[in-house]
């Protein structure tokens, strides 16, 4: 049997790949990830890009309030986007803002993807009576409006948490809302790609071997169906920053003591009609940008990944 | 003056990496009245040259030189010209009559408009002249049959209809690509008859394009080999496979199972020469190798299997009896074959051995303890160690996503728990040599390997258990002949020198001669007969064997 020998890094198979040279011909992708990486590099290392600290009561200065964006009449250099109402920088309170946002949309697009998923894929191999209940769950789930079912876990859980904890709870809440509300995507995914995946043959071949079911579902059917679930995962994940911000202009997300960037849009928005405009400005179209990017670097892997769109 | 003359056409498919020629300055001639085979392995651009012919080629791939005359005319001078003829003056024959018909319009209603698009006839004219065509391609009741969709046509009947809509505007040529190849042998032949004969009454040139020798020597009057997008060589069928020139062509016509006689091995002719000896089968000195007992290692008896839809699944009034009373015997050390068109049970019996489904009813042993009743999974994986199978797809049967020496080793492991690490390296080595593949391939993913590499890679995990008995379900129906031969001769190997008992199934007559020394012949899930290989084929007893056998494609039918 003929062989080449080549020793290869993973480095070289990455270049070697399709997905690497769909990416560098495609400029769409390019740029959204360029956006999306500077946002994620400055939101989580805000502490060491601005001389300000919000949250810190001592730096900031009343008189200072209301300053405008830089470029207008009566703004300072020092506060590029102006400042808010208790003389925060607003670029600054952004980025802080946007770093909460990223951490509550990731860990609510995660928490729902391991539900869906682990549902799903179970819901897919086992088949039967529980294949059927989780399938019905999902669709009933689907039923509700996905801001409802947030709103409606964050009723509860304010019910059932102290007043004091409310604060400190309220991430994770966010969190739990966000997600339980998203796992129906993920589970109906996975179960479809579970069902194409568990008659091919390597399966059965495992299954003759002996292997048990959990880990022919978990080493063998799982990483084959990834992709469609990274795929609704990219997608999601602006979903879920765009259901934070919502949550939280409605009040009900994260304290403002804590402001994401719904926060500071519900704050700013105060101000709108009063001339202040940039106080809900910036964290606005900031939010767009990023929920932007997102679903175009979304847009691109679902027509990579996906073999049947190809050309 | 030939009808029709390809003169010097090359495709090329510019790809990231290089431009990949599918066609490289092919010459073929084809006159009027006669049938010329393209016969090649898969990727050898024999599909591409009928493509090109009439300028289908799918982007990015374009002809790059070379024209081709049809008459007097050169049919790729200018596009319009082939959009013209295409359907016109060349009919086209495709592989799958599923999805060559429309399923939402009636016969009648496509072959009507077909025949409108390109002739000028009125609407009653295009109609009789519609049912004359399916009447001359042997359908019955055409007038009624005219309105009916194309689901309500079995699978030969379809690709009668896709022949007649071929034929509707009188084409003076026909390419035919693979068409018989997704039909059972019985439909096959009834098909290739019908071509020959409209070849004749019609005065057609027929390309026939197909990877089967024995249609060739059945049908073609000249036949043309192709190997890696060049023309290896031309000439009447006679003369190409009793007395081929090429060493390529040589290797291909050993590598064709004869139908006529038992061969112990299967001729091996390499270019370089090598190979063509016993396999060193590595894993012979770890093998806890069992003398062949007279004994039946698996029972059958009466077996039934049924596919019924319950309350919580998708729901149809029937049940299909996939299985229906099936009893044979399997004696330790021998190879079983199991036969069959598609739909006969024979995948769904190699199943219920492996246990991946339970039999609705009936019994099946192995070393005397019946193996459906087992509840203890200890007990069963006793069992699973001994039983294991290789499957027809080479593609699907290898979990991509990991390494060939993780595939490999998930059943060492998992039935030795204890194995050392450097144990278990060199065992997958030893099982890797043993399957004629170098130690390095440990390393890669399945992707980087051909389907026949694939199918031994298969091979190697299913020996990791060191079983008794080996279930071959179509091993190498998914593979090209010449691979085909080598894997044959590697499982016959294997089987002298591990002692497997080897249930083998297939819907390939010839193949089974060769590898089996007892034989089971299966319709719609019964068993009509079960007899000795040589019996089988030189006496049959049951008429649907007669029929099996008289139908199958023979490569010998040349020599008469």
């Amino acid at each position: 049997m003929f062989q080449v020998d080549k020793n290869i890094s993973t480095w070289d198979r990455i270049k070697d790949s399709d997905i690497y040279h769909s990416f560098i011909k495609s400029p769409t992708a390019i740029v959204s990830s360029i956006i999306l990486f500077i946002i994620f590099f400055c939101s989580f290392f805000v502490e060491f890009i601005t001389p300000y600290n919000p949250f810190d009561p001592s730096s900031l200065s009343l008189m200072e309030a209301f300053t405008p964006p830089s470029w207008t009449e009566g703004g300072l250099a020092k506060f590029i986007l102006g400042t808010d109402g208790q003389g925060r920088d607003m670029l600054s309170t952004i980025l802080y803002g946007s770093r909460i946002s990223l951490i509550v949309g990731f860990s609510a697009i995660i928490f729902s993807l391991i539900l869906g998923v682990g549902l799903g894929l179970t819901a897919g191999y086992f088949g039967g009576k529980y294949e059927m209940i989780v399938m019905r769950l999902t669709d009933v789930q689907l039923t509700v409006p996905s801001i409802l079912m947030a709103l409606l876990v964050d009723g509860i859980a304010r019910g059932l948490i102290s007043r004091e904890m409310h604060d400190e709870m309220a991430i994770y809440v966010l969190i739990f809302a966000i997600g339980i509300s998203e796992w129906p995507q993920f589970a109906r995914v996975s179960r479809a790609a579970t069902l194409v995946e568990k008659n091919k043959d390597y399966v059965s071949a495992s299954t003759i071997i002996g292997v048990s079911n959990l880990i022919i579902m978990f080493k063998h059917i799982l990483p084959n169906i990834l992709r469609p679930v990274l795929v609704i995962g990219t997608i999601g994940l602006a979903l879920a920053i765009i259901a934070e911000s919502t949550l939280s202009f409605l009040g009900v997300g994260v304290p403002p003591t804590t402001p994401s960037l719904g926060t500071l849009i519900r704050l700013g928005n105060d101000f709108l009609f009063s001339g202040e405009w940039w106080i809900t400005f910036f964290p606005a179209i900031f939010l767009v940008i990023l929920a932007f990017s997102i679903n175009l670097l979304g847009d691109w892997m679902r027509d990579t990944l996906n073999p049947r769109l190809k050309k | 003056m030939s009808f029709l003359k390809i003169k010097n056409l090359s495709v090329d498919y510019p790809m990231r990496k290089e431009t990949v020629y599918a066609a490289k300055g092919v010459n073929i001639e084809v006159n009027k009245g006669e049938i010329l085979g393209l016969v090649g392995e898969s990727g050898s651009g024999k599909s591409t040259v009928g493509n090109a012919i009439i300028n289908l080629i799918d982007s990015p791939g374009k002809v790059s030189s070379g024209s081709v005359i049809l008459g007097d005319l050169n049919i790729h001078k200018d596009p319009k010209n082939i959009e013209k003829y295409r359907g016109k003056k060349i009919g086209l024959i495709f592989q799958d009559p599923q999805t060559s018909l429309n399923p939402i319009l009636t016969i009648g209603e496509q072959l009507i408009e077909t025949i409108q698009t390109h002739l000028n006839l009125t609407k009653e004219e295009a109609k009789n002249k519609s049912v004359n065509l399916l009447k001359e391609v042997g359908i019955k009741d055409a007038e009624i049959r005219f309105n009916n969709y194309p689901h309500q046509f079995s699978g030969g009947m379809r690709q009668r209809v896709v022949i007649s809509l071929a034929l509707c505007c009188e084409p003076e040529l026909l390419i035919a690509d693979e068409p018989t190849t997704a039909l059972d042998v019985s439909i096959q032949s009834q098909i290739l008859d019908l071509i020959k004969k409209l070849t004749n009454e019609r005065n057609l040139a027929v390309i026939l394009i197909t990877h089967d020798m024995g249609v060739i020597a059945e049908t073609a009057d000249r036949v043309a080999v192709m190997k890696s997008g060049n023309l290896i060589e031309i000439g009447e069928t006679k003369k190409i496979l009793t007395n081929p020139q090429e060493t390529y062509t040589k290797s291909l016509v050993s590598s064709v199972p004869p139908t006529n006689k038992k061969i112990s091995r299967f001729v091996i002719i390499d270019s370089e020469k090598k190979n063509n000896h016993k396999n060193n089968i590595k894993i012979l000195n770890r093998w806890n190798k069992k003398e062949i007992i007279e004994q039946d290692l698996v029972q059958i008896k009466n077996l039934d299997k049924s596919f019924k839809d319950n309350f919580f699944t998708e729901n149809s009034k029937n049940s299909v009896m996939a299985v229906n009373n099936v009893t044979f015997n399997i004696k330790e050390g021998e190879s079983f074959g199991l036969v069959g068109e598609s739909g006969s049970g024979k995948s769904t019996i190699a199943k219920m051995i492996v246990n991946l489904f339970k039999p609705s009813s009936g019994d099946i042993f192995f070393d005397k303890i019946c193996i459906t009743k087992i509840k203890q999974k200890n007990e069963m994986m006793r069992f699973r160690k001994q039983i294991q199978m290789i499957f027809q797809d080479p593609y699907s049967s290898l979990n991509g996503r990991l390494k060939v020496k993780d595939i490999i080793s998930e059943p060492i492991k998992l039935h030795n728990p204890s194995i050392s690490n450097s144990d278990l390296n060199s065992y997958i080595f030893d099982l890797l040599e043993s399957v004629e593949l170098i130690q390095k391939s440990a390393d890669r993913y399945p992707h980087e390997f051909s389907g026949g590499q694939r199918q031994r890679i298969s091979i190697a995990r299913a020996l990791a258990t060191q079983p008794r008995l080996l279930v071959c379900d179509e091993p190498t129906s998914a593979l090209d002949v010449s691979i085909q031969a080598q894997i044959l001769n590697l499982l016959k190997d294997l089987q002298e020198q591990l002692n497997l008992t080897i249930l083998f199934i297939s819907h390939d007559l010839p193949v089974v001669r060769q590898m089996c020394d007892r034989i089971g012949v299966l319709k719609d899930g019964k068993l009509c007969e079960v007899s000795n290989t040589e019996d089988l084929f030189l006496k049959p007893k049951h008429d649907y064997t007669k029929e099996l056998l008289r139908l199958m494609p023979k490569i010998e039918s040349i020599y008469n």
